[in-house]
């Protein structure tokens, strides 16, 4: 019991001390958590008549990047799986740092659904047995089941690797061991539900398409270890903690092979989309040429392969991919290019045209783009907190110290 | 001279003693009445809080019990008297027994007037600024059914249009409605005589409903809905036409405020060409059945198989 009060107090010590670079990241941050908190309100008491959505586009950013982001949360696992497995200890390393960007991605994740909602204040009702859950009709459901529990298991297994170092032990392999298979099998469900809530609607053409699912994983084992592999360059050059060079290498084939799958599928897509074009194409076609002078997510589209196809040409040349420069270039790239593609190339063309065959653009307002960076920031802060003080009692620097 | 002006004085004083009296009585009588006001704000806003405590907690319609219902009416029609000082009743007739609602419609008879467009914005309360129309018509190319193809703004001076045709669009009322499995939180659902309805109140406006319907039938109150106090109809049912709230879903429920009464649905009402058919499935007698019966009928996407009961047919 004191042990675990005593760690708390050096965890949140640890998380919020630093030097001024990290106080100028945080600030930072806290104001755009604020903007985005300020948007909201106003969201609040207008209704998301301020946001660009419509009957005719009902899902915007929000959903976009829920849906990006539950791809970064369950990426965590790729890391897992030959670190616990195969006992591959340089990846071990860093394995709970990808766990603390699960956290986070799964808390942006369930704040982006939150935002979304039209009554907000009636969130309590998916709550089982207060309210009425509609599990497991409702995809959606699952959806809140499955990100729940992703995010219980993300914390409570680095929870005890951590608290058994901090108190100078080695955490037994048969405590967490089970904890991770579960989590293994979980992060790939998060990913495959979301790709599941999409695909299950027979109202929707573009999305109703087996090759989904997979999409979605491969598109998420890209970015989302791309986006870690970014931070922990970032950890590198501004903490002690030693990264070694392999690592990048060892996360960055792992993000080059699912790229690549991921493009083949895409390319699998639009081969299926036009080679007879049918009445389902109608999205398709307006989202890589158009509709009728209705263009608007064209650009976003072809931009978004181009930096995925240069990614995967630098990652898949060997002396390239060994450039630490052009890594990071390509991880940039990656994570754009990936977001994009989830978002503006697969949220929003999915309702355009409508059911009823209108074609209705969507851009996001203002209000939608500050809401957004203000979840992005709260994520950011919470990866950074934990990444801080789990870092700090990985290197051993803080231990208990029972009292004589 | 110094007599007068102490009269002068003492006439002023006078005067103005009887100003300040004056003044006090104002403002005594003022006060009163800002007391008796504030007392009559502060009752009731003390049952405008206590209302919007209790409905902030108010429970799924179909857990409430008997009592509880009528105890949400009350709440609710002291909602809307606040909103549109009018007095509205709320009805709760539960389905008629052996019924099942079903639809026909009459393309060759339909001219696209849009009647039934108005008369079902007008019965069923929705707001005026939120613009919501639970019945679209296209107005399709004669030769084709691509539905990519058909105009959903046309305006011209007259229609019909040479070369076109109408084809109203609203809910289908879905045997097997993929909104309702969508719904996360079960606020929508399909009663017994065969309507999908919405309980407004427990709608927590997550949209994926919306997504889920290939009829775009589901709409969303984007903001704030305002109608008129005067065009407000106040005769409405808890799970048709009642006044809603923003940031939640809506749709077409058959007018169940009317039908469950033996009412035709507005829109049938107004059409001026007799297209529509509205009736009970269940009664060989119907005029709906003879129509599916002995006329050549079509559903919209059927291959969907979501089982509308809302058919298309021509002369």
């Amino acid at each position: 019991m004191k042990a675990t009060f005593s760690f708390w107090l050096d965890f949140i010590r640890e998380a919020f001390r630093g030097g001024k670079l990290f106080y100028l990241w945080m600030t930072l941050l806290t104001v755009v958590v604020f903007l985005g908190f300020a948007a909201y309100i106003r969201q609040f008491q207008h209704g998301l008549i301020v946001s660009g959505m419509s009957d005719q586009v009902s899902w915007g950013v929000y959903i976009s990047n829920f849906t990006f982001l539950v791809g970064v949360a369950a990426a965590a696992v790729m890391l897992v799986i030959p670190s616990y497995i195969f006992r591959d200890e340089m990846i071990k390393e860093v394995v709970l740092l990808a766990e603390g960007l699960a956290v986070a991605a799964c808390i942006m994740c369930i704040l982006f659904v939150t935002v979304d909602l039209g009554r907000p204040d009636r969130i309590w009702h998916m709550l089982p047995f207060v309210g009425e859950f509609n599990f497991p009709q409702s995809l959606l459901a699952w959806d809140v089941f499955v990100l729940t529990g992703y995010l219980f298991l993300s914390l409570t297994i680095p929870y005890y690797i951590l608290f058994v170092r901090y108190k100078g032990g080695e955490p037994k392999h048969n405590v967490y061991f089970p904890g991770v298979l579960i989590s293994i099998g979980w992060a790939i469900s998060i990913h495959t539900v979301t790709a599941f809530l999409l695909s299950s609607n027979v109202a929707r053409p573009f999305w109703h398409t087996a090759i989904l699912g997979p999409r979605f994983l491969a598109s998420a084992f890209s970015a989302g270890p791309a986006f870690f592999l970014l931070t922990l360059k970032f950890i590198r050059r501004y903490t002690d903690y030693p990264v070694s060079e392999k690592i990048f290498q060892r996360i960055a084939i792992i993000a080059t092979v699912a790229l690549q799958i991921n493009l083949f599928l895409l390319f699998a897509e639009i081969f299926t989309e036009f080679y007879h074009q049918t009445d389902h194409t109608a999205s398709a076609l307006y989202l890589f040429f158009g509709i009728g002078g209705k263009t608007a997510l064209v650009p976003w589209i072809w931009s978004a392969i181009t930096m995925n196809v240069v990614a995967v040409l630098i990652l898949s040349i060997e002396p390239l991919r060994n450039n630490s420069r052009l890594l990071s270039v390509a991880c940039v790239l990656m994570v754009v290019g990936v977001w994009i593609e989830k978002g503006m190339g697969l949220i929003i063309p999915g309702f355009i045209p409508t059911p009823l065959g209108e074609v209705f653009e969507y851009s996001p307002t203002l209000i939608e783009v500050t809401v957004s960076a203000g979840i992005w920031a709260v994520g950011l802060i919470i990866y950074t907190l934990l990444a801080k003080a789990a870092i700090a009692i990985e290197l051993g620097k803080v231990r208990y110290k029972k009292l004589p | 001279m110094t007599e007068n002006l102490k009269n002068n004085s003492n006439q002023v004083s006078r005067r103005s003693l009887l100003k300040k009296i004056g003044v006090l009585g104002t403002t005594g009588a003022a006060a009163a009445t800002g007391v008796t006001l504030a007392a009559q704000v502060v009752e009731k806003s003390g049952q405008e809080f206590s209302d919007s405590l209790d409905s902030f907690f108010q429970k799924h319609y179909r857990r409430m019990s008997p009592e509880e219902v009528q105890v949400t009416i009350a709440r609710l029609q002291r909602k809307a008297k606040r909103k549109y000082n009018k007095d509205i009743s709320i009805d709760t007739a539960p389905p008629l027994p052996v019924t099942l609602f079903g639809y026909a419609l009459n393309i060759s008879k339909c001219k696209g007037y849009r009647k039934c467009v108005d008369a079902c914005v007008e019965e069923n309360n929705q707001g005026r600024d939120t613009q919501i129309q639970f019945i679209r018509v296209l107005e399709m190319e004669r030769g084709s059914m691509n539905l990519e193809e058909s105009n959903h703004y046309y305006d011209p001076e007259t229609v019909p249009q040479k070369g076109k045709f109408y084809l109203p669009v609203q809910c289908m009322q879905c045997e097997n409605p993929p909104c309702v499995r969508a719904c996360p939180v079960k606020a929508t659902w399909k009663e017994d005589d065969g309507v999908v309805v919405i309980d407004y109140d427990w709608c927590i406006g997550c949209r994926y409903c919306m997504t889920a319907c290939p009829y775009w039938a589901r709409h969303f109150n984007w903001n704030e809905p305002h109608v008129p106090p005067e065009e407000l109809n106040p005769v409405t049912h808890y799970l048709g036409n009642r006044p809603r709230s923003k940031g939640v879903m809506e749709k077409c429920m058959f007018c169940v405020q009317r039908t469950r009464k033996g009412k035709q649905p507005a829109c049938m009402e107004a059409c001026p060409t007799g297209a529509r058919i509205f009736g009970n499935l269940l009664d060989p007698e119907s005029e709906i059945r003879y129509i599916l019966e002995n006329k050549t009928v079509f559903r919209l996407k059927e291959d969907l198989g979501t089982e509308p009961k809302f058919w298309y047919f021509t002369d």
